[in-house]
């Protein structure tokens, strides 16, 4: 093959390096030249972005540890010294709190656009299991960092989803014990919470790890969801999609910045500001807005046991998504029913957000029940049945044809 | 040649044998390693004594009040019944609308398994953290502002709407799947009591019970 472009490891030290450790050749066939699908969309700046998000996540909360203190009695009052007296305390415990936000809105859009375009499907079926994962660890380290504060949010809302596992018959109240250290919610879980917050986002770093490896095993999915057949259909990596990607990056950084300047507290419980009282629940207990559909279908059968299972089971359908799936089209622009129902996904989880974030009294309960019925509905039923019946639009012979408009191709009513 | 062949023979079971035994081991060798580190997830030794038993008077308690002391940093509710109320325990119109009326899962001691759900009728003892996902309910007597008219008096977890009667029985169709736990407790006066001590002659369990 032709010599590797500019840039590549042709000097002596990176010779002598990559010799030993393929590093710069590593990076110069994954970053440089790494053959990406030509028309990739806005949708897929998400990945770059999250991960953006676990760099700035990891170093704030390097720099908040150095004078975070996790004991119950000082935990509340050194997070206010952070906020009062630390140099830009305030900026980087701001940017660490709605950077669990954005780094969730990030995920959030992130998974959505793997379910409209199928990026679930063969062969991406474990890269797409990976991502689950990681959005399960996620999920870990985000409630017990907001545990970290030892506010009155951060002590109940450890209490209500710690007791969520005595619904477990038998072993149940065992398992409790061994996550709270004690009788109840307290120092020694405090201490626990805040070691597992440290680690966590480094078992994410490598998960994301492995989510790349299976990425760049089979590349992109691409907005027309079939495979890239060779040089006509991609673009290298860089300058094309570095230069997308920052653009991107630019963008989500400027609205991240309006968020902690202007309004750092939106996202988040005034009741947190209020130091834990075990003796006194607040009258509303409500998790960070990441969590409320979840929450919601929790609430939503009056039954605990049950109401867990379902909880998990959110999650877990996930998993077997890549199964669930019948049709052998990707992309939801050739799958004119599947389109429609993907819509009313989004809807349903909007809806269920705003459930859980209100008192299950009345109307709520109605539609709280509706939307978990349809949640699992939609995965469960509509999935396998949809893939059956549905006639896709013919797919266009490939992507280079598509986006050039080459001749005869059958994708005259793109768009 | 016959030799061999016994040889080959011995051979194999002998190392399956080895295999066996090597791996037996290890296996007890990784579970006695990762012990350790399991159990010291559980309560520490400073954090257990920390629960010993409480003495509370309840004297200044009056008819009608309920008052809140801590026990293993839980809340334990005492509440003194009026006559009234006590006769309201027992009418069907409050234990129509209760899950478990009779207190059938164990939720108590047997010295508290009865309709006022403690020793004393006039005293409740339980411990104030909600069955479902473990919040704190309000006591609520009747004509609280907060209830509707038909309230018979009793507790409401602000959480996710729970309701239990004034023996901490819990409603039907509300989330909270159990009663409130009663604790092991004893009189040592007429009004003086000791929580997390048996009467004598009881050795009931307090982590037997269904659901904390
Ligand atoms: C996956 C990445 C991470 C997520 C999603 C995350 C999430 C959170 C959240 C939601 C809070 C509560 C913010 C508040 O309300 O005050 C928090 C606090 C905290 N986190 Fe993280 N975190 C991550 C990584 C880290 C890392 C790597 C560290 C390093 C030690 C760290 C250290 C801290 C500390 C010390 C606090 C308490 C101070 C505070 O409340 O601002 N975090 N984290
Ligand atoms: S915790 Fe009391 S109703 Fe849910």
């Amino acid at each position: 093959m032709a010599p590797p472009g500019p840039g590549a490891a042709n000097g002596r030290i990176t010779r002598w390096i990559d010799y030993r450790l393929p590093f710069v050749k590593v990076m110069h066939h994954e970053l440089y030249e790494y053959p990406t699908p030509r028309n990739l969309s806005y949708w897929w700046n998400f990945g770059s972005l999250a991960g953006a998000m676990l760099v700035i996540m990891i170093v704030t909360g390097i720099f908040l540890a150095m004078y975070y203190t996790p004991n119950a009695d000082l935990a509340f009052d050194s997070v206010e010294r952070i906020m009062r007296d630390v140099n830009y305390g305030w900026l980087l415990r701001y940017i660490h709190m709605n950077g669990a936000s954005m780094f969730f809105i990030v995920v959030y859009i992130h998974i959505f656009r793997g379910l409209y375009y199928g990026s679930y499907k063969y062969p991406r079926e474990l890269l797409w299991m990976l991502g689950v994962v990681i959005l399960l660890l996620m999920m870990a380290t985000a409630f017990m960092g907001y545990v970290l504060p030892w506010g009155q949010m951060s002590y109940w809302g450890a209490t209500v989803i710690t007791n969520l596992f005595s619904a477990i018959p038998g072993v149940g109240h065992d398992i409790v014990t061994l996550l709270w250290g004690g009788y109840v919610v307290g120092n020694p879980t405090l201490n626990r919470f805040f070691s597992l917050h440290y680690l966590l986002p480094f078992v994410i770093v490598a998960v994301v790890g492995l989510h790349l490896i299976a990425l760049h095993t089979h590349g992109s999915n691409n907005p027309l969801g079939i495979d890239h057949k060779g040089p006509g259909d991609t673009i290298p990596f860089h300058p094309y999609y570095t230069v997308k990607d920052s653009f991107g990056l630019a963008v989500f950084l400027l609205i991240y910045a309006v968020i902690v300047f202007y309004a750092p507290n939106f996202l988040g419980d005034p009741q947190n500001y209020i130091p834990a009282n075990p003796l006194q629940t607040p009258p509303d207990i409500v998790p960070e807005w990441y969590f409320l559909p979840f929450y919601a279908i929790l609430r939503s059968v009056p039954n605990k046991l049950f109401g867990v299972i379902l909880l998990f089971s959110a999650i877990g359908v996930l998993f077997i998504l890549p199964w669930l799936d019948t049709s052998p089209v990707r992309s939801a622009k050739f799958r004119p029913v599947y389109k429609k129902i993907f819509w009313l996904l989004v809807i349903d989880v909007l809806a269920l957000g705003w459930v859980g974030a209100h008192p299950p009294e009345g109307i709520v309960v109605t539609v709280g029940r509706i939307a978990t019925f349809y949640y699992f509905l939609h995965f469960l039923v509509l999935f396998p049945l949809i893939g059956k019946l549905e006639r896709p639009r013919p797919l266009p012979l490939s992507i280079g044809a598509a986006v050039l408009g080459g001749g005869s191709v059958p994708v005259a009513e793109r768009g | 040649m016959a030799n061999e062949i016994t040889h080959g023979d011995a051979g194999v079971p002998r190392r399956d044998f080895l295999l066996l035994a090597a791996g037996a081991l290890g296996a007890v060798g990784v579970v006695s390693t990762i012990w350790p580190f399991i159990d010291s997830l559980e309560p520490a030794a400073d954090t257990i004594a920390a629960g010993a038993p409480i003495d509370v008077d309840l004297a200044p308690v009056k008819p009608g009040q309920q008052i809140t002391v801590v026990w293993r940093g839980r809340p334990i509710f005492i509440l003194r019944r009026t006559p009234d109320e006590l006769k309201e325990l027992q009418s069907p119109s409050d234990t129509t609308l209760l899950r478990d009326p009779n207190s059938e899962v164990d939720q108590q001691p047997e010295y508290a398994q009865n309709w006022h759900r403690s020793i004393n009728p006039e005293f409740l003892v339980v411990v104030g953290i909600c069955t479902h996902l473990g919040c704190i309910p309000m006591f609520e007597p009747r004509g609280s502002a907060l209830m509707d008219a038909s309230w018979p008096g009793g507790y409401f977890c602000p959480c996710h709407g729970s309701k239990y009667d004034l023996s901490a029985r819990v409603f039907a169709g509300v989330p909270a799947p159990y009663n409130l736990p009663v604790p092991p407790y004893n009189f040592t006066a007429k009004d003086r009591i000791t929580i997390g001590e048996n009467p004598k002659g009881s050795d009931w369990d307090f982590s037997s019970v269904e659901q904390i």
